[in-house]
């Protein structure tokens, strides 16, 4: 295989098993200050008992998180040195920010708030959770900005030509606010604030199936269905919005993730399919019209299609974009769903009695993670044949100097420590939901 | 080109990212030197105290690597691309360790089993071990230039060529350094007997120290090239190394004493003289090409633009005070002698 090809399959490979951790980080972080207010406002154990279980299970993603996160890094440098040169400029200060703003207020507060429970007060503590949580909300933004620029350059101008081409910074606050950036680090923050809840409604669903920690597991569950049930809902707008900045800085990729090939007619709206790139056909159940209506909001309005670009200027892969974007839509109205009928069964009182439910429940913990995963697969290989839209192409990008046999070297041990990582970070979840919230000298406090 | 202080920005930029790799080496050399001297402590107890000596700081430690590879990312990104590509092997092997270490922090003590903490204790000192090495030997790669040919691009070795004689002799001087630096530290935050122990150690780790910076001092005057030039120009920067010397003659005499603070002083003194003296005798370039100085790195060719620099240092100037002010909250929350508790490691 070429070494644009390895670099990539290593960086989707580093980058999408970073990200099942930073997204729990932000969503149980979320849920995690919920509990300690609560517990700081009503002084009852119970949420004391709560916050420390989730606290800890915190720090292993955070910590994972941390350890994965450093390798994208530098990532950027080994792999793809061509693309850190053109970027560097603007990514410069998102990068500092991140870096200042972000990951040092996290990363000095984590201590306090994993080791201090004896060393400062109650109320340092709670400070110290807000201090993390906030943190990694504004991780999220830089990344994100970064990532937002990529895909809708502003507020830049290209220097030099050919091998020295670069581009330089213009103005500050619209290469921050480009296109892209605000429905996207909403839509992200979402998906982290989903994959946090479903944890904790999954593994407090496992305990309310077996009988145990009952009164607490009831606490847990509705803090986390509430943040669910808003959350799955407002993730919809935030994507109805996100799309629409698609379709209109990114033809090409919204073309792709509805298999639209027609140059200017009305597009179809797919549930499911199947896209032949041969024929340009798609097979499955559409709804005629129903892309134009959701961007246009009429059923007629033409709509770009991928035969409106040159060859060379489409994504590569139109169907797995097509099925990525379309389980991750999916995904999403079942979470709608199901987190609404939960919802209104809690309102009508007799939430915890359909044991179907709960069920439903323990194993939805896998459904936000495939989400978000997929999502970003669309937004990365829908983006594509360009590294940053309209400038640069992936091609182009990666470091010249690096062989195909380093990259083999590298994406070997990657593997290797990663599945070791994997591993634990699985055996270390399992082990500390089945020892349960209550250290062994405090069961007594536990009623039921 | 834009100053500030009459300084032009690449080279406040420059200072920038001389502090946070200062910052990095001083904060995660006693992190890494603690871990490097992890086999050598004999008792399960031992090795879990001095892992939670470490405990609540590292992570914050850690921040100043990511802002230090972060500042080298946004300030001269052809000098973060540039040597980052060309030192893949070695770079890869680094960041591996950095995971198996983070690994090793979070689940040594998380169960009882005899060989699962030994197999723990075994990845722990290793990769702190070899961390601290490969540092070393990146900065001693640094120092003897790269194969750089017009446009940046590197026409060097690609595998073991990073492990040449005076990259490794470099790697066992920072292993050392830190060592000591990790060893005073450690003295810092036990009692009894495992404080009997590590000071002992620590007498072991000053002599590994000063044999080593020794021969590196002796093996950088004889044969890197030109070493000497920038101090025959500018005479008054004999002090960096001076200061160098006398911090290294200090750290012995304040041990004997019993005086660990001020002992960690100075060691911390050393690696920023040392640092300064590297970055003074580069200045201005960042990589120099050993095919022709035109293609060296510098820090014009490689800097953002003045626009860039000038919102970076606006950030830092607005983030290093809130930065220093969380650290000093931090080191002062977990002051004093190790007590495990029911959230230690």
């Amino acid at each position: 295989m070429d070494v644009e090809i390895l670099a990539r399959i290593q960086f989707a490979f580093t980058v999408a098993f970073h990200y099942i951790y930073p997204p729990l980080s932000i969503g149980i972080g979320l849920i995690m200050v919920i509990m300690e207010g609560l517990y700081l406002k009503t002084g009852k154990k119970e949420y004391e008992v709560l916050t420390r279980f989730w606290l800890k299970i915190f720090a292993i993603t955070f910590g994972i998180g941390v350890a994965t996160g450093i390798i994208m890094e530098f990532e950027f440098g080994t792999n793809w040195a061509v693309y850190s040169r053109y970027v560097g400029d603007i990514f410069g200060s998102a990068l500092a920010a991140e870096g200042l703003f972000a990951f040092g207020l996290e990363s000095t507060f984590l201590g306090i708030l994993i080791f201090g429970w004896n060393r400062v007060s109650p109320k340092v503590h709670f400070i110290s959770a807000i201090g993390v949580f906030l943190g990694s909300m504004f991780s999220a933004i830089w990344i994100v900005v970064a990532n937002s620029w990529q895909q809708t350059p502003a507020g830049y101008h290209i220097v030099g030509e050919g091998f020295n081409a670069r581009a330089e910074v213009t103005d500050f606050w619209a290469m921050v606010f480009n296109p892209s950036s605000v429905d996207r680090i909403i839509h992200v923050w979402q998906g982290a604030f989903l994959a946090g809840a479903f944890l904790v409604l999954s593994v407090h669903a496992y305990y309310l199936l077996k009988g145990k920690y009952i009164e607490i597991s009831k606490k847990a569950f509705k803090i986390a269905l509430l943040v669910a049930t808003i959350v799955s809902f407002t993730q919809l707008i935030s994507g109805h919005s996100s799309a629409d900045g698609v379709a209109e800085n990114q033809p090409a990729k919204l073309a792709a993730m509805e298999g639209h090939y027609d140059k200017s007619a009305p597009a179809d709206l797919y549930l499911f399919g199947w896209v032949d790139n041969e024929s340009q056909k798609v097979t499955g159940l559409s709804i005629p019209g129903g892309l134009s209506f959701l961007v246009h909001q009429n059923f007629d309005a033409p709509i770009t299609g991928l035969n409106a670009f040159p060859k060379e200027d489409r994504p590569g892969q139109i169907n797995a974009v097509f099925q990525f974007y379309h389980i991750m839509i999916f995904i999403g109205l079942f979470l709608i769903a199901l987190t609404f009928y939960a919802s209104f069964l809690w309102w009508r009182g007799i939430l915890f009695e359909k044991k179907w439910l709960l069920k439903i429940f323990a194993f939805s913990v896998i459904l936000p993670q495939i989400a978000n995963q997929v999502g970003w697969f669309t937004a990365e290989m829908g983006r594509q044949p360009w590294i940053v839209y309209g400038h640069l192409r992936t091609s182009e990008g990666f470091s010249q100097e690096v062989t195909a046999n380093q990259i083999v070297f590298s994406l070997v041990l990657f593997t290797v420590v990663y599945a070791l990582l994997l591993l634990l970070f699985l055996y270390s979840l399992n082990k500390k939901i089945k020892h349960g919230p209550y250290d062994e000298a405090e069961h007594q406090y536990e009623i039921i | 080109m834009e100053t500030f202080l009459g300084i032009d920005y690449p080279t406040l930029w420059y200072l920038v990212v001389g502090l946070l790799f200062s910052g990095y080496a001083i904060l995660e050399g006693f992190d890494y030197g603690a871990g490097a001297w992890h086999l050598f402590l004999r008792k399960d107890l031992s090795r879990r105290i001095a892992i939670n000596a470490i405990g609540p700081l590292w992570d914050a430690n850690q921040v100043w690597l990511i802002i230090g590879g972060g500042s080298l990312f946004a300030g001269f990104p052809v000098m973060y691309a540039t040597m980052l590509s060309a030192m893949y092997i070695p770079f890869m092997i680094f960041l591996m360790l950095l995971v198996l270490r983070s690994a090793a922090i979070k689940f040594r003590s998380a169960e009882e089993m005899l060989w699962w903490r030994k197999t723990w204790d075994i990845i722990y000192f290793s990769s702190n071990t070899l961390i601290a090495f490969l540092l070393g030997v990146v900065l001693g790669n640094v120092l003897q230039g790269f194969e750089i040919h017009e446009n940046f691009t590197y026409k060097g070795g690609i595998f073991f060529s990073f492990l040449n004689p005076y990259a490794v002799i470099v790697g066992f001087t920072t292993l050392s350094i830190f060592m000591t630096q990790g060893a005073i530290f450690l003295l810092l935050k036990t009692e009894g007997r495992l404080y009997a122990r590590l000071s002992f150690l620590l007498k072991k780790g000053m002599i590994f120290f000063i044999v080593s910076f020794a021969v590196t001092s002796l093996y950088t005057l004889v044969f890197i090239h030109g070493v000497t030039d920038k101090f025959k120009e500018q005479p008054v920067f004999f002090i960096l190394p001076l200061l160098a010397f006398l911090a290294v003659a200090n750290v012995p005499r304040l041990v004997s004493k019993k005086k660990y603070a001020f002992a960690m002083v100075f060691s911390s003194l050393i690696m920023a003289f040392l640092l300064m003296l590297v970055a003074f005798q580069l200045y201005p370039v960042l990589l120099p090409s050993t095919i022709d100085p035109k293609f060296s790195v510098t820090i014009y060719n490689a800097a953002s633009s003045q626009k860039s620099l000038g919102i970076m240092l606006t950030i830092v100037v607005i983030g290093a005070p809130l930065l220093t002010a969380y650290f000093l909250f931090l080191y002062k929350t977990f002051h004093g002698k190790v007590k495990l508790d029911d959230t230690s490691y």
